[in-house]
């Protein structure tokens, strides 16, 4: 390991901490610096201390999560497909996955049985994935694996709304918003114990499988000469992902672009490498998120402005930018 | 108040136009009423006489929207749909001020006279949308009868010795965080039931969103949540944030339902008179 990657992991690390406080710190509530922080490792009982446990901290942690989850699949995907522009909300897995937890949530599935939710998620993501490798082929080109993705997309988010329309629910369908663009807002502990598990285990899943990918990079005859089992290696990542996505979006909703920019982002730094780039991408999907759940508290702090929106506006032009550059290159 | 008294006096003047085109004063009461708004049909179902009423709303008769769906289900429906209500030859069309505007002006200009009401914004509003209504119905004895019967209900309900500085403090809280301060229509129901309002306290003095964790450092004695509609929705799970629960667990019920408190008429007593009963039960606990 060279000092160069440790530093960088040092510094991915320290800059999650930071937002991560700063991210307990901002709240409407108005609360001192100090005493918020203090409020935190204090007795029961405060209402300063059940604000910071119970509404600020599972945010701050859930930003953290997610955003790991994102970066991590993103770099994944990336791997897997051996194609740059490969991303969760980009190729339809996100959207499938919301369309999975929504599923689950209206039918009342997930109010009976608590797993529900992150499985329904779970399954939706599974389903988007195995169609794309389905629809584009295992060396699927750009254009196929992207209009794959536009597909199931569309299909996906129209399935989402067809629900949400038909609830019985008078809430229900102005939730369509959050289900494609994302958000945070009022989450508590109870949907950091229901992400938290599937993402700790679809972390470990897809971490394992770095050297393969790795050794992916060189071809497939030349990763089967070096002893990898693509077809595993290839169930395997599947599966990691979708319960990455799956976890994030059953309880953030759809937040795009993060797993597209984090990995590519950090690919120069860490020289290309898959194991290398996969901590990494979590590190820095976590920062990103942290940072753009801050920004909308600071930009809209009574709106509930979604992530989304600010992950497409940084990230949108990075993937108009980054298919320029595929063109020049194939050209 | 809906920053508002001349907002409702415009109102009330241009209901007076509306009507007064059709109906000038001493004329005809209107025999062919069509009611398109939640809250018009249950004044209308208050004063009108049964058979001066075409249609109510749809609405009207959904148990989860509505306090008179037993009554409204004796009468016809209609869905707000101008070529439907056009049908039905009307001599009188009774719409909410937020009653899609194209529909009430496409009737306007097939010259069927359009009554509009604002919502009820306060007790007041009660009043005068009562003694409007009664107007455009050729009603008003009978509007100024319940007004009066409102009223000595009201005083009854809201007489109380307790000091306000003692008094419990409540606070409203709906899905997405919305909660109502004091220049509304449920502020002033809360107020009236002798609880002083923590939304208000807080800050927010109409109604709008109140943060989580605004609501938590306030710490009232008492939430009343919004009930929950069948289905499901992520909007409603902050009424079931383990925050809210541990906000001194006992506080925290469902006593009422939003149909309760959507439209401005004398059903509020009853709400005023079940939230009355919950703060004699949190002061006897205490």
């Amino acid at each position: 390991m060279s000092t160069r990657y440790a530093i960088l992991m040092a510094g991915l690390a320290a800059v999650v901490a930071v937002l991560f406080v700063a991210s307990l710190l901002i709240g409407p509530a108005a609360i001192g610096l100090g005493d918020s922080l203090a409020a935190l490792f204090r007795g029961e009982g405060e209402m300063v201390t059940l604000v910071m446990r119970e509404v600020r901290l599972p945010r701050a942690i859930l930003g953290v999560l997610v955003g790991a989850a994102l970066g991590l699949s993103g770099a994944a995907m990336q791997g897997l497909l051996r194609n740059p522009l490969a991303e969760p909300g980009l190729i339809g897995t996100s959207a499938s996955a919301a369309l999975g937890a929504v599923i689950s949530i209206q039918t009342g599935l997930s109010v009976a049985f608590v797993w529900a939710l992150p499985a329904a998620a779970l399954l939706g993501a599974l389903i988007s994935v195995g169609l794309i490798l389905l629809l584009a082929g295992s060396r699927g080109t750009t254009l196929t694996i992207i209009l794959a993705g536009i597909g199931i997309s569309a299909l996906a988010g129209a399935l989402t709304s067809l629900v949400l329309n038909l609830s019985p629910n008078p809430f229900a369908a102005s939730e369509i918003m959050f289900w494609m663009m994302g958000s945070l807002a009022d989450r508590s502990m109870v949907h950091v114990g229901i992400a938290a598990p599937l993402i700790v285990l679809g972390g470990l899943i897809t971490l394992s499988r770095a050297r393969a990918l790795d050794a992916l990079t060189l071809g497939e005859d030349a990763a089967a000469s070096m002893g990898v089992n693509i077809r595993a290696l290839r169930l395997w990542l599947i599966v990691g992902t979708a319960a990455l996505v799956g976890a994030a979006t059953a309880v953030a909703g759809a937040i795009g672009f993060v797993g597209l920019v984090v990995p590519h982002l950090l690919r120069r730094a860490v020289g290309a490498r898959p194991a290398r780039l996969l901590p990494a991408s979590a590190l820095g999907g976590g920062a990103v998120v942290l940072a753009a759940d801050i920004a909308v508290r600071l930009i809209a702090p009574d709106r509930d402005l979604k992530l989304g929106v600010l992950t497409a506006i940084v990230g949108a032009p990075f993937f108009l930018h980054l298919i320029l550059r595929t063109r020049r290159d194939a050209a | 108040m809906l920053g508002c008294v001349h907002r409702s006096k415009h109102l009330i003047a241009g209901l007076a136009l509306a009507v007064g085109f059709a109906a000038p004063v001493g004329a005809e009461p209107p025999r062919r009423v069509v009611s398109i708004n939640l809250c018009t049909d249950h004044m209308a179902l208050l004063l009108a006489d049964p058979e001066q009423i075409v249609s109510l709303s749809n609405l009207a008769s959904d148990t989860h929207s509505s306090v008179m769906a037993e009554e409204a289900a004796a009468y016809p429906m209609n869905h707000g749909l101008a070529e439907e209500v056009f049908l039905q030859k009307p001599d009188l069309v009774l719409a909410g001020q937020y009653t899609a505007r194209a529909t009430t002006s496409l009737l306007q200009r097939l010259d069927i006279p359009v009554a509009v009401f604002a919502p009820a914004y306060s007790l007041d509003d009660v009043r005068a949308n009562l003694r409007a209504m009664g107007e455009a119905l050729g009603q008003g004895p009978r509007a100024e009868a319940m007004i009066a019967r409102f009223d000595a209900d009201l005083a009854a309900l809201r007489a109380d010795p307790t000091p306000m500085e003692t008094r419990p403090r409540a606070a409203l809280y709906y899905a997405n965080g919305y909660s109502s301060g004091k220049d509304t229509l449920a502020g002033q129901i809360l107020e009236a039931s002798g609880f002083r309002n923590a939304t208000a306290e807080a800050g927010l003095t109409s109604g709008g969103f109140l943060p989580l964790e605004v609501l938590i450092l306030e710490n009232p004695d008492l939430i009343v949540r919004g009930a929950r509609y069948p289905g499901a929705s992520r909007s409603e799970e902050i009424l079931a944030h383990p925050a809210l629960r541990q906000l001194g667990g006992e506080v925290s019920r469902e006593i009422l339902a939003d149909r309760d408190w959507i439209c401005g008429t004398p059903h509020v007593l009853t709400v005023i008179a079940a939230l009355r009963a919950a703060r004699h039960e949190l002061e006897a606990g205490k």
